[in-house]
């Protein structure tokens, strides 16, 4: 399909004036979704980033209806809600999450599982800053290799995580959704494009969407965007939606040497040594190298 | 085109009169976050060829289409450059602020 473009998606903004810091990759993923749903979608936000932000007494920085859930309940909440409005006799608005990496692949995964299980009709959002930035930058299972956090610090014998970034599209892939999809925030077309489609289908949807923190990251505040396209670019992201029970990539690797230039403009990744590098490179091709199932 | 601005007619709340509950009204914005910034984003009007790219990448919502152009709201705007970095023109630079 056709997706919404910056001209078509609504000049009105619903996330405005909040508190994130500058150039938050989070923040450009959230108003960017709400501007391509438009106001009667009512957005849940666990504890996170996203919802430090946004609420800050008497700030309400959502211009559309907006709700602070718990930590790991995005998505029962999310479930509550569509049930409340419907029984209301309402039926023109979507019920959409907004949870971070840590919020969504560990603590809150139990619940999406739920609300997929169900097939509550909500779309999921992800914005995947890989790691729990709002409490300072502690490891979730969506980190990737060889990143130094506050829980996995880079040291001499040690060098950041040593574990390999969850596959998450698959998981939630794996309870049969009738729509699920990778995004990246250095890729708005792509994303505006899934968030439409999403919004058309009935029953549950998931967007898995990579949003650079250059706080977090420790890069340039007006690098987000292009590391975000870079992540893409290199296949350390992959573009890809799940539907009709079948994947499907919808971009390929055009820059598979800039890896290291990736690397290297952020400080999680400063030392890393050639041979992590190399570990990298490798593992990107070994995702690459195997069909999607 | 709705774009939120600062509130004028927030309660003046007090341990005596705090809300009853947890609900508020949506879109409510007590301070500026213009403090924030050390550089601001200048747009060259004149070579601006009006492309939205600044306006859809800035994760603030601080840039308005408006006339056709780009223009900034320094009330909100953060100075993050992401704006200046994507115009496909180079017709935004990032000046310090006083
Ligand atoms: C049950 C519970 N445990 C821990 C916390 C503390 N906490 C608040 S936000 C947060 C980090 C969230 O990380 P993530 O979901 O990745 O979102 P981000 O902050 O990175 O946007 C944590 C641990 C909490 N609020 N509730
Ligand atoms: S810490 Fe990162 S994710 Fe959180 S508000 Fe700042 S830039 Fe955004
Ligand atoms: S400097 Fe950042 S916050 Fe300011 S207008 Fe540009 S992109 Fe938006
Ligand atoms: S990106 Fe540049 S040319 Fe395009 S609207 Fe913004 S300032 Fe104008
Ligand atoms: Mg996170």
């Amino acid at each position: 399909m056709s997706g919404p473009n910056a001209r078509t998606i609504t000049g009105d903004e619903y996330f405005y004036g909040h508190k994130a810091c500058a150039g938050c990759g989070g923040a450009l993923a959230v108003r960017i979704a709400l501007k391509v749903l438009g106001k009667n979608a009512v957005a849940v936000l666990p504890a996170g980033c996203m919802s430090a932000v946004g609420f800050n007494f008497p700030n309400l920085c959502f211009a559309n209806n907006a709700i602070i859930s718990t930590f790991a309940g995005t998505a029962s909440m999310m479930t509550g809600i569509e049930a409340g409005l419907k029984a209301r006799g309402l039926s023109d608005y979507t019920v959409v999450g907004f949870a971070g990496d840590g919020g969504t692949a560990d603590i809150g995964l139990q619940a999406l599982s739920g609300c997929i299980d169900r097939n509550d009709d909500v779309i999921y959002i992800c914005y995947d800053n890989e790691a729990y930035m709002n409490t300072g930058t502690q490891k979730s299972s969506l980190t990737p290799f060889g990143a130094s956090t506050t829980t996995t610090p880079a040291g001499s014998v040690v060098r950041g995580n040593i574990r390999e970034k969850k596959n998450l599209l698959e998981i939630v892939a794996a309870h049969g959704i009738p729509y699920a999809a990778t995004a990246s925030i250095g890729y708005l077309d792509d994303y505006m494009m899934k968030v439409k489609k999403a919004s058309l289908i009935k029953g549950t949807k998931f967007i898995h969407v990579l949003a650079p923190c250059p706080t977090g990251w420790g890069a340039q505040t007006d690098m987000t965007v292009e590391l975000a396209k870079k992540a893409v670019d290199t296949g350390l992201w992959r573009l890809a939606e799940y539907e009709n029970g079948e994947f499907r990539l919808n971009r390929d690797i055009t820059d598979p040497d800039g890896i290291r230039g990736y690397l290297r403009s952020q400080k999680r990744f400063a030392h890393l040594t050639d041979e992590d590098i190399s570990h990298i490179v490798e593992s990107r091709d070994a995702r690459w190298g195997r069909s999607l199932p | 085109m709705m774009r939120p601005e600062l509130t004028s007619d927030i309660p003046e709340w007090n341990a005596g009169n705090l809300p009853p509950d947890t609900c508020c009204r949506a879109g409510i914005l007590a301070d500026l976050n213009a403090g924030w910034r050390t550089v601001r984003p200048v747009v060259d009007a004149e070579r601006c060829k009006g492309c939205y790219k600044c306006y859809l990448h800035c994760p603030d919502g601080t840039i308005g289409m408006d006339s056709g152009k780009a223009s900034v709201d320094y009330n909100f705007c953060k100075g993050c450059g992401i704006c200046a970095r994507i115009c496909p023109f180079d017709c935004i630079t990032m000046e310090a602020e006083e």
